[in-house]
C-alpha cells in the first residue's frame, strides 16, 4: 500500500479577471487533482478556494453554486455525450442547474453558436454521428451552457489533427474574447500556451513551480527542464542559436519575432565581416 | 476505492505455489471449497486452515494482503454473523428484549463465519498465485475434453482474458465519466430510487459506448496481431506436470484422506 | 529489389448507412513501399490514410485494385496470416490493443497465434520487451502503466512477430510529449534495425523524421516524395490544412528577409547548423 502522500501542497495562486491562464506540467505532476479542486469534484484538507467574493469550500455551499462558478471541460469530453440529440445533450447541464425551460433552450442555442456550429442545422442531430472536432465542440458547449464565470480546458485538442486543433483552439480564443471571463486552458503544448495565455502556472509534484508570463516562465530554462517540461519549438531554436553565440534576445515566444532577430543578427555580423575584410584590403 | 479490491488479482511471484500448474491449483481449489461444505466440525476447518496457512507461506504473499481482499465483504460476513448469532434458537446466553443469543447460534454463527472466511481466502490465493493468462488457459485445459460435445472452451478462456484485463479500464472510464458528469452538475446521491436510477444514465450510456469502441479496437487488434481462435496456437508457457505438480497431487489426495477419515470417524 | 508492399489502383468503398450513396475512402492509390524504407503518411482526418492503413494488412480488403504484401495478395484468403504476420500494426489507443492483463503474455499473444514453439516465443518476447525498454515491466499490468509504456508493449507485441514491415497507425496521438519523443525513438531504431516503418501521423516534427512523406488528401495520393521536396512547398501541404514543419516556416520568413534559406533545411537542428554556419 502506498503511504498517505499530498498530492497537492501548499498550492497559491490569484488569477485575474478576463485572463486567459495557462497551467502546464507533465503527467502525474498533479495538474489533473488541482482542477478538480477548483471544480469542487474534490476538497481541499485545507486551504481556500475564493471566485469572486464566493469560497467554494465552504462546507456549507451547494454544488450548484460552484458549478455556477466554474466550469470544468475534461480531456477527451466527447466521451460523456450521452443525449440522443445534440441540443438535448447541451441542456444537460443547465438543466441540473434547475432553470427554466426557457432560459435552458436559450443558453443551448447561445452555447452551440458560441462553439461554432450552426444551431439550427445541428440541434436535432444525433452527438454520436458527428466528427471528432465537432463532437469536441459539442461537448464544451455543454459546459458553456452553464455559464460558469471561469471555464477550465483540460487538453482541449488531444488527439485533433491539426486543422481541428487549429479550429478548436480559434474557437476557444473566442469564447473567451466574448464571455470575457477567466479561461483556464491546460495543454502539453507550449507553443499554444506561449501564445494564448497572459500567465502561466507550472506545477510539478504538487508544487506551484512559478508562475508568470509566458516570457517569464519560459526564461526559466533549467527549471522547466528540471521538471521534465520543454520550451515551445521555437525557443528551443533560438535559445540554441543563442548558446552558438547569436546575439538575439533572451525567450523568443514567436517565429514572427525569431525571424526578425536572426535576420537582424545575420546583417549585422555581415556589414562586420566586410568592414574587416575591408580593412584588411586596405592594409 | 473500487481499485483496491484485491480479490481476482494476481500477487507476482515465483514461489512453489506459484509455479505449480494451473490445472492443480484450479482442481485443489475446487477440492478446498468442496471440502470447506462437507466439513461439520471445527476439527475440519482446522485441518483446512493449516493447510491453507501453509500454502500461503509457501506462496509468499503477505497474509495483511489477502485479508485486505476480504475487506469488500465485510459488511457480509457481518451480517451472516449478526443473523445466525440472534436468530438460531436454543440454549439462551444472553437476552435484551427481543434479542437473544444462544449457545447454538454463537457457535453456527463463528461457524459459517470461519467458513466463508476460509472459502474466500481459498479461492482468492487461487488468482493471487496464478497469472491471469495461466488461469484461463488452465481452466481452457480442463474443459477441452468437453469441447466435444460442443463446449466452446477456448472462446470462453479467451473472454475471462478479456474481461480481466479490461475490468479496471473500464473502472477508470466509468470514473472519469462520472467525474464529467458531476461537473455538469449531475448528481448520483440525492433523490429516490427511481431518481437514482434515471441519474445513472448520463453514465451508462457513455460507458457502453466506451466499451464498444474498446471492443471494436481490440478486436481489430487481435486480427492484425493473427489470432484466429484456438486453432494451431501454442503457448509461451507450456503446460507440462513437472515434479512439485504430481507432489502436489500426493498432497491433494492425502488431504482428501485426511478429511474423510476426520468425518467419518469424528 | 521487390518492394514490401505494392499498391494498385486501390479502392476502398464502403456505404456509410442504409440506402446511402458508397463513400470511396481510398480512391485510386497506387504505391510501392521499398524493403527498409521509413515513409510518413499525412493527411487530415478522413482523408483516408487510415483506411489505406487497414487495408495493408488484410484488416479491410480492397474494393478494386490489388495490395501485395510481401509478395502477397492481401485478397488472397490462404496467405491472409502470412500477409499480417509481414505486416504488423500499432494502433492509437494504447489501451485498447493490448489483450492480457500481465505485459509479457500480452507481448506473446502475437507469436502464440503463429503456432511458434514455446522456447522460441519465450526468447522473442524478452527480446522485443528489451527492444522497447520494457523488460521491467514484464509482470506489470497493463493498467498501471502510462499511456508510452503501454504503446512499447504494444509495438513489442508486434515485434515478437518478428514482421518484415510495421505500420503505426497515429501511434502517438493519444500521448503527452514525453510519450511521444520515447516512441519516435524506437521507431527510428526499429527502422535502423532494417524493419519498414510506415508512420501515419498528424505530427509533421514526426514526419521530417522520414525518408519519404506522402500526403493523402480526398482518397488519392496528393503529395509524394522526400521530407525536403514535399515540405518545400508549403502553399500546397498548407492547402490540404496540414501544418508545416517550424524549420520551414522560419526559412520561408528569412527568405522574406533577404537571407537566402537552400530549401532543403526542414529540422530545427538543420536550421541552427545552416545560421551557425552562415556567411
Amino acid at each position: 500500500m502506498p503511504t498517505e502522500s499530498l498530492a497537492l501542497d501548499d498550492v497559491s495562486f490569484e488569477i485575474a479577471d478576463g485572463q486567459m491562464f495557462g497551467i502546464i506540467g507533465h503527467t502525474g505532476s498533479g495538474k489533473s487533482t488541482l482542477l478538480q479542486h477548483l471544480n469542487g469534484l474534490l476538497k481541499p484538507e485545507s486551504g481556500h478556494i475564493i471566485i469572486g467574493d464566493v469560497d467554494i469550500t465552504e462546507p456549507d455551499i451547494a454544488m450548484t453554486e460552484i458549478r455556477k462558478r466554474i466550469g470544468l471541460v475534461f480531456q477527451y469530453p466527447e466521451y460523456q455525450l450521452f443525449e440522443e440529440t445534440v441540443a438535448k445533450d447541451v441542456a444537460f447541464g443547465p438543466r441540473n442547474l434547475g432553470l427554466a425551460e426557457e432560459e435552458i433552450q436559450e443558453r443551448v442555442r447561445e452555447a452551440i453558436e458560441l462553439v461554432g456550429l450552426d444551431y439550427e442545422t445541428f440541434k436535432e442531430r444525433s452527438p454520436f454521428e458527428l466528427s471528432g472536432g465537432q463532437k469536441r465542440r459539442v461537448a464544451i458547449a455543454g459546459v458553456i451552457a452553464m455559464r460558469p464565470e471561469a471555464l477550465i480546458l483540460d487538453e482541449p485538442t488531444a488527439g485533433l489533427d491539426p486543422k481541428a486543433h487549429k479550429d478548436v483552439l480559434k474557437m476557444v480564443e473566442e469564447v473567451h474574447r466574448r464571455t470575457g471571463n477567466i479561461t483556464i486552458l491546460v495543454s502539453h503544448n507550449m507553443a499554444d500556451i506561449a501564445r494564448l495565455c497572459d500567465r502561466v502556472l507550472v506545477i510539478d509534484s504538487g508544487r506551484v513551480v512559478t508562475v508568470g508570463t509566458p516570457k517569464e516562465v519560459f526564461s526559466r530554462r533549467r527549471e522547466l527542464a528540471e521538471v521534465g517540461l520543454d520550451l515551445p519549438p521555437v525557443t528551443q531554436l533560438t535559445e540554441a542559436l543563442r548558446q552558438r553565440g547569436f546575439q538575439i534576445d533572451e525567450t523568443i515566444l514567436s517565429v514572427e519575432e525569431a525571424a526578425e532577430q536572426i535576420a537582424a543578427c545575420l546583417k549585422a555580423r555581415n556589414t562586420h565581416n566586410t568592414q574587416n575584410v575591408r580593412r584588411t584590403e586596405d592594409k | 476505492m473500487i481499485r483496491d479490491i484485491t480479490l481476482g488479482q494476481y500477487f507476482p511471484g515465483n514461489s512453489w505455489v506459484h509455479r505449480l500448474d494451473p490445472r492443480i491449483k484450479i482442481i485443489a481449489t475446487l477440492l478446498f471449497l468442496i471440502e470447506l461444505f462437507i466439513v461439520d466440525n471445527f476439527i475440519g476447518f482446522g485441518i483446512a486452515a493449516v493447510c491453507l496457512g501453509v500454502v500461503i507461506a509457501v506462496s509468499g504473499v503477505p497474509v495483511g494482503y489477502i485479508l485486505r481482499g476480504l475487506r469488500p465483504i465485510l459488511m457480509i460476513l457481518i451480517f451472516t454473523f449478526a443473523l445466525n448469532i440472534f436468530m438460531v434458537n436454543g440454549r439462551v446466553l444472553w437476552q435484551w428484549k427481543f434479542l437473544h443469543i444462544t449457545a447454538e447460534g454463537l457457535e453456527l454463527a463463528v461457524f459459517m463465519a470461519i467458513r466463508l472466511i476460509l472459502l474466500l481466502m481459498g479461492s482468492s490465493m487461487l488468482t493471487l498465485c496464478t497469472r491471469p493468462l495461466a488461469l484461463t488457459d488452465g481452466i481452457e485445459r480442463l474443459l477441452s475434453p468437453f469441447k466435444k460435445i460442443g463446449l466452446p472452451a477456448h472462446d470462453i478462456a479467451m473472454m475471462m482474458t478479456i474481461a480481466l484485463r479490461f475490468i479496471p479500464t473500464l473502472l477508470e472510464e466509468a470514473d472519469k465519466i462520472m467525474k464529467a458528469q458531476q461537473a455538469r452538475g449531475a448528481d448520483f446521491e440525492s433523490g429516490n430510487i427511481i431518481r437514482r436510477a434515471k441519474s445513472l444514465i448520463p453514465i451508462l450510456v457513455p460507458l457502453f459506448v466506451s466499451a464498444f469502441r474498446i471492443a471494436q479496437d481490440l478486436a481489430l487488434a487481435m486480427e492484425a496481431r493473427c489470432y484466429r481462435g484456438g486453432e494451431n496456437r501454442t503457448r509461451m508457457n507450456g503446460m507440462k506436470f513437472a515434479k512439485r505438480d504430481y507432489a502436489a497431487i500426493v498432497m491433494m489426495v492425502a488431504f482428501l484422506a485426511v478429511i474423510i477419515a476426520e468425518s467419518w470417524l469424528l | 529489389m521487390e518492394p514490401i508492399i505494392k499498391i494498385e489502383n486501390l479502392v476502398f468503398a464502403y456505404a456509410k448507412g442504409e440506402g446511402r450513396e458508397a463513400v470511396r475512402a481510398v480512391d485510386g492509390v497506387s504505391l510501392a513501399i521499398e524493403r527498409g524504407s521509413f515513409t510518413a503518411i499525412l493527411g487530415k482526418n478522413g482523408s483516408g490514410k487510415s483506411t489505406l492503413a487497414k487495408n495493408l494488412n488484410g484488416l479491410l480488403l480492397p474494393t478494386e485494385g490489388v495490395i501485395y504484401v510481401n509478395g502477397y495478395d492481401t485478397a488472397d484468403d490462404e496467405h491472409i496470416w502470412d500477409v499480417r504476420q509481414s505486416a504488423g500494426m500499432v494502433f492509437q489507443n494504447p489501451d485498447n490493443q493490448l489483450v492480457s492483463a500481465i505485459v509479457e503474455d500480452d507481448v506473446a499473444f502475437g507469436p502464440e497465434n503463429l503456432g511458434i514453439e514455446p522456447a522460441e516465443i519465450r526468447r522473442r518476447v524478452d527480446k522485443a520487451l528489451q527492444d522497447v525498454n520494457m523488460g521491467a515491466y514484464k509482470n506489470k499490468p497493463p493498467h498501471l502503466l502510462s499511456g508510452g509504456q503501454k504503446q512499447r508493449v504494444a509495438i513489442a507485441g508486434v515485434v515478437a512477430m518478428k514482421p518484415s514491415c510495421i505500420i503505426f497507425d497515429e501511434p502517438t496521438a493519444m500521448l503527452d510529449p514525453k510519450g511521444r519523443s520515447e516512441i519516435m525513438s524506437i521507431i527510428k531504431e526499429l527502422h535502423a534495425e532494417g524493419i519498414t516503418v510506415i508512420l501515419i501521423t498528424h505530427f509533421m516534427e514526426e514526419a521530417v523524421e522520414a525518408e519519404r512523406v506522402i500526403i493523402m488528401h480526398d482518397g488519392r495520393v496528393f503529395m509524394d516524395g522526400t521530407p525536403q521536396e514535399v515540405f518545400s512547398r508549403q502553399e500546397k501541404v498548407l492547402s490540404v490544412n496540414l501544418d508545416i514543419p517550424l524549420a520551414v516556416e522560419l526559412a520561408d520568413m528569412l527568405r522574406e528577409r533577404g537571407i537566402a534559406v537552400p530549401e532543403n533545411i526542414i529540422k530545427t537542428e538543420e536550421m541552427v547548423e545552416y545560421l551557425c554556419q552562415y556567411e
